[in-house]
């Protein structure tokens, strides 16, 4: 285990049992959701408020011929009707997504996909809302749809994409990282070289709450109050500025209690923009909440990659390149979410946990007939993809190689000596020590014992399988010289105010969507300033009471809000330093710190602590020379480089050989994310994340059949895993700082649901060995584990 | 959250008065009982009733009766407004039919079988519902009142077919009889691709030994693989044998030839074929276990 020791800029890292700072601390958050008061978009009435439902198409490709709303405004409890020629009109009909491209906020011209707005009722309440939707005649002329991303660059295939100026295909773009000469020289001189189509099939990230938005906008000063289900209040508001043309210092966007986001809450719905524009039209405040088949047909869905993958090695097992090919479904408009410059996200991470030669991606993106997105489902920006690329791509090579695929990982890691290692494709990854995790994990499954039981199973005609994961997360975007979404830079801020009886108040730009950051922010002031996490209240998700900042996604709050809180609360600290001198009648570098008190050098006994520096800050102590009077301060943090997180997963299944039914019987998951601000939290996001994991292994997948209907459009048919399905997780960390982050903590958010489904498939795969079998794709559910088994493997897509 | 259309609602104090309801409100009018077939229908506006006849007050719907039939047969007797919990949690149903018990274990989740009826899963006939299947496979009788008066109807009466019964609209599903065997054992078993979710496939059935043995009785049934009624041709193969594994190879066998299913997001053809063969052959064992410690309790009892 990598032990803190080796970094004594946080000596208290690790230390679980700390009362002030970092250590397990229940949540802050936690007495009022389980009580049922949390405070949630739906809970939100105000006085007056109307209320809005959305028309959908039900086709997938289709020209709008006509739509006639006067029955529907004929309702006695109806306020008004929009449509796309209304919008049209103010100039709203399409808007900008976060991928520079455009999406219909109301079909003007053609549905183009399944689910998509196409009139938006507001009226007195719920009911009559959609009781009115079914009052709005529409006629649809149906077009052939483009539903298999492997065809929508035929030369025949409908042109999606109409409304874009001189658009004749379905292409996207074209995206490339890695020497691509380079690659191929080093596959050439390989003695093995193994290739698989590796499928990672569309799924949705599913928050318990739905999508939903409250929009208020006050017409006599033009004041737009917008509640609103987003992870990233900030950019909304901004990105609502430029479209609406309401000025930014009259927009203030409010993200109460969110009830999951997972990515699904990064991008502007047409719903929340149809809110805004219901509350413009009829001068009363609007609320927009989506049902769950609108959330699961039509808000952001994740992966929907295709990858050829290959990997290249010596006959000994060094493993030498990898290379791709990739075609990324992003559906009907291009609405991921992910830096500018990236269009296929974080994916050319590919490289993984290992020290190659050469590696080389392309990733071709298309237009189809499917709802758009792409980022969301804690993918850490499509690392997800990645890691389930190379992961999968290892085992099929230690399997073509007769190798033990623990053997293979261990030959083959960056060695610790190599940090900041630079891969082949640009990336600089901060710090790492895969050995010791990936050790402990086998140490802790009982890696030989389980290998011995699987052996003796299958003499017996039993399926058991071991299935490994070693992951390397890429998290916290990020540098502002290389990361921006839509121009603005993916920094955070922070604002720290110690008030004069000295408790404190901190102010954040990312806003939590369940991670616990009431919690966890406390406790880096905590930390910091010596004052306990309980007198620290942590506000976030209002625009008129935070600083500016990029949100919750990515992974991205511990690394780059976590590190600006930090450094407020160092400045905060800085600060206090000279009031105490002053009040001390001394110089400041006569002071030292310790946790909660400045005091002086060589006599304990004397000194001041963050209370009474508050109060004096506050009272009437003649402060030095250019101190003002108050112990607050505020900081953006821009951070130097991303945070590479990193686990080490093994999981154990058992599957029916009669009917293909697989059972996760263990998984173990050895997590290292840095500095430890709350274990607690950190095994909370894994639990959750590792679930996820099982999710899409076994059962997850938003289908289409070729007439463009959505199969997955209610939680019948897109299944989510429940505590049935999951083993009793066993956590294990070890703890490798980040050298560059102001605490050393990495990001934790999405490691397990990144890590953890190349584990379970990895698992099946092998439990399925004596078949012969070297792949099959998610999700595994009986049926295609049983297809599997004859022979057979189908991709889901 | 999912809206339904209008609807009205009545709350029905005793049968007659949920007759009664259902012949003013005329045929757009339905029984409401544990509300989650029917309600999740109206959520998505696939169901619109006009009025919904409540009968969650009518408890003389909710018993368990072990007793003589009027021909004198030893019989249970279980009220269409019983609870899957009820069934699930019930040692005399266990005892005696451990097939309801081991269909209960697997339909839906804790929250809906505290809701869900017995009444409710055979009117809605839902073609994946579980326990249509055992009631077929156990040879029940189901007892419905209309305001003409009562009439009893079996299985192969009963239903007509997907979402279709002979309960007409003015009628209620009052309880199902099913008769008590000597010698007699029954199981179910269901695959399904996550637990509460509907069935893959599922197989049950009942297996009655003679002194000797042999089998003197048998009924295989299979639940969501386009099966109508019990599987005779393989039942049949069973009969005045020797329960061995080849006998259920051959009647697993049966089974799959004879079901008909539908490729779906739950599996091929050919994977739910297999299924109705492998099932069978586990629910034939299961019951014939079943059956031989039935016997052998008897016997001891007798002796
Ligand atoms: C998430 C979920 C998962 C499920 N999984 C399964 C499963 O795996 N297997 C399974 O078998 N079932 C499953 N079900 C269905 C469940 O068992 C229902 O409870 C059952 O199908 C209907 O019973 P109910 O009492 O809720 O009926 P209701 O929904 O109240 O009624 C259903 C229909 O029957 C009529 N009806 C009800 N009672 C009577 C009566 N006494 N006389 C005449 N008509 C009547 C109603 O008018 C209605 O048309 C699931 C349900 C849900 C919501």
């Amino acid at each position: 285990m990598t032990l803190i020791e080796d970094h004594p800029a946080n000596p208290a890292a690790g230390d679980e049992s700390r009362p002030i700072g970092y250590g397990r601390l229940q949540r802050k958050e936690d007495p009022r959701f389980v009580r049922g008061k949390g405070h949630y978009v739906d809970d939100i009435v105000l006085p007056g408020m109307l209320h809005g439902a959305i028309l959908r198409a039900p086709v997938a490709h289709a020209r709008l011929v006509s739509i006639d709303t006067s029955e529907a405004l004929a309702h006695p409890h109806v306020h008004a009707v929009i449509t796309g020629t209304d919008l049209q009109a103010l100039g709203l009909a399409w808007a900008p997504t976060l991928s520079m491209d455009v999406q219909a906020v109301l079909v003007t011209d053609k549905v183009r996909f399944q689910g998509q707005e196409v009139a938006f009722v507001v009226a007195d309440d719920r009911y009559a809302a959609r009781d009115a939707l079914e009052l709005i005649r529409v006629e649809y002329e149906v077009l052939p749809p483009v539903m298999d991303a492997r065809t929508a660059l035929a030369a025949d295939a409908p042109v999606i994409r109409d409304d874009l100026e001189g658009r004749t295909d379905n292409h996207i773009f074209d995206w490339e990282a890695g020497d691509a000469a380079e690659t191929d020289a080093v596959f050439a001189s390989a003695d093995v070289v193994v290739s698989q189509e590796i499928v990672y099939p569309r799924v949705h990230p599913a928050p318990m709450e739905t999508c939903g938005a409250v929009a208020d906008f006050d017409a006599v000063d033009g004041r737009l109050t917008l509640y609103e289900t987003t992870q990233a209040p900030h950019a909304h508001r901004t990105l609502f500025a430029m479209v609406a043309g309401i000025p930014e210092h009259k927009i203030r966007v409010v993200s109460p209690d969110i009830g999951g986001g997972f990515g699904n809450k990064v991008g502007i719905y047409p719903g929340y923009i149809l809110a805004v524009v219901g509350s413009i039209v009829t001068g009363k405040p609007v609320k927009w909440v989506e049902d769950r088949s609108e959330n699961l047909m039509s808000t952001s869905f994740a992966r929907d990659y295709i990858m050829q993958g290959e990997i290249a090695a010596t006959k000994d097992g060094t493993i030498l390149g990898l290379r791709t090919t990739v075609l990324a479904d992003h559906g009907a408009f291009n609405a991921t979410a992910q830096p500018t410059k990236y269009p296929a996200g974080f994916f050319h991470i590919f490289t993984g946990s290992y020290d190659l030669k050469a590696a080389h991606c392309k990733v071709t993106g298309v237009y189809t007939n499917k709802a758009p997105g792409g980022v969301a489902y804690a993918c850490s920006f499509r690392v997800t993809e990645a890691v389930y690329l190379v992961e999968r791509m290892v085992d099929i090579l230690a399997a073509k190689l007769g190798m033990d695929p623990a053997e293979l990982r261990l030959k083959n890691f960056i060695k610790p000596e190599q940090f900041p290692y630079a891969n082949k494709t640009g990336w600089e990854y901060d710090s790492g020590n895969y050995e010791p995790t990936m050790r402990l994990s086998m140490q802790m499954a009982g890696y030989d014992e389980l290998r011995r039981e699987q052996k003796e199973k299958r003499e017996r005609g039993e399926l058991m399988g071991i299935g490994i994961s070693f992951f390397t997360e890429t998290v916290g975007a990020g540098p502002r010289k290389h990361m921006d979404i839509l121009g603005l830079g993916m920094n955070d801020g922070a604002e720290l105010r110690v008030h004069p009886t000295g408790k404190a108040v901190v102010r954040i730009s990312v806003q939590s969507q369940g991670q616990g950051h009431e919690t966890t922010f406390a406790q880096i002031v905590a930390e910091e300033l010596g004052i306990p996490p309980e007198d620290i209240d942590v506000v976030h998700g209002d625009t008129d009471q935070t600083p500016f900042g990029l949100g919750t996604y990515g992974s991205r709050s511990t690394p780059v809000s976590g590190g600006a809180v930090a450094l407020v609360a160092r400045k905060v600290r800085e600060k206090a330093k000279f009031i105490a001198a002053a009040m001390l009648e001394t110089r400041p570098e006569d002071l030292e710190w310790e946790k909660g008190r400045w005091f002086v050098k060589g006599d304990p006994s004397v000194g001041k602590t963050i209370a009474e520096i508050a109060m004096g800050a506050h009272g009437t102590v003649a402060l030095p020379e250019g101190i003002d009077g108050n112990l607050d301060a505020e900081v953006t943090y821009d951070p130097p480089n991303l945070t590479f997180p990193f686990g080490a997963y093994i999981c154990v299944v058992d599957i029916d050989p009669g009917t293909g039914r697989v059972v996760v019987r263990r998984f173990i998951a050895v997590d290292d994310c840095g500095t430890r601000i709350n274990p607690m939290i950190i095994e909370g996001q894994v639990h959750g994340g590792l679930t996820d994991g099982v999710g899409m292994a076994l059962m997850e997948i938003i289908e289409f059949d070729k007439e463009g209907n959505c199969l997955g459009g209610s939680f019948m048919d897109y299944l989510i895993p429940t505590a049935m399905e999951v083993p009793d997780w066993e956590t294990g960390y070890t703890v490798t700082p980040s050298p560059h982050h102001p605490i050393g903590a990495k990001g934790i958010g999405e490691s397990a649901t990144v890590g953890s489904p190349p584990a379970i498939v990895n698992a099946v795969v092998d439990a399925l060995a004596p078949y012969g079998i070297t792949h099959m794709d998610m999700p595994c559910t009986p049926a295609r584990v049983w297809e599997a088994m004859q022979g057979r493997p189908r991709p889901p897509i | 959250m999912q809206i339904p259309a209008p609807f009205d609602y009545a709350r029905a104090s005793t049968v007659d008065n949920a007759l009664a309801l259902l012949e003013r409100h005329g045929p757009e009018s339905r029984i409401l009982a544990g509300g989650h077939s029917l309600l999740p229908m109206m959520k998505l506006r696939l169901a619109r009733p006009e009025w919904l006849i409540d009968i969650n007050d009518l408890f003389e719907l909710d018993f368990i009766v072990r007793g003589a039939d009027a021909q004198g047969a030893d019989t249970l007797r279980i009220g269409a407004l019983t609870r899957h919990t009820t069934l699930l949690e019930s040692d005399q149903v266990h005892a005696l039919f451990p097939i309801i018990t081991d269909a209960e274990k697997v339909i839906a989740d804790p929250i809906v079988r505290n809701r869900g009826t017995i009444g409710g899963s055979l009117c809605q006939a839902d073609p994946a519902e579980d326990l249509s299947t055992v009631c077929e496979v156990l040879g029940a009788v189901a007892v419905i009142r209309g305001s003409g008066g009562e009439r009893l109807l079996s299985m192969a009466e009963f239903h007509r077919g997907p979402y279709e019964t002979a309960v007409a609209h003015n009628e209620i599903l009052c309880e199902l009889r099913f008769a008590v065997r000597a010698r007699t054992g029954s199981a179910y078993e269901k695959v399904e691709r996550r637990v509460g979710d509907w069935a893959v496939a599922a197989a049950g059935a009942s297996v009655t030994l003679a002194a000797d043995g042999t089998i003197e009785a048998a009924t295989i049934g299979l639940t969501a693989v386009g099966q109508t009624g019990t599987v005779g041709a393989a039942a049949d193969a069973l009969l005045g044998q020797l329960p061995t594994e080849a006998l259920f190879i051959e009647a697993g066998r049966l089974a799959s030839v004879a079901c008909d299913p539908i490729a779906d997001q739950r599996g091929p053809v050919d994977y739910k074929r297999h299924l109705a063969d492998e099932l069978t052959r586990r629910v034939l064992r299961r019951a014939t276990e079943r059956a031989h410690a039935s016997a052998t309790s008897t016997a001891t009892q007798e002796g």
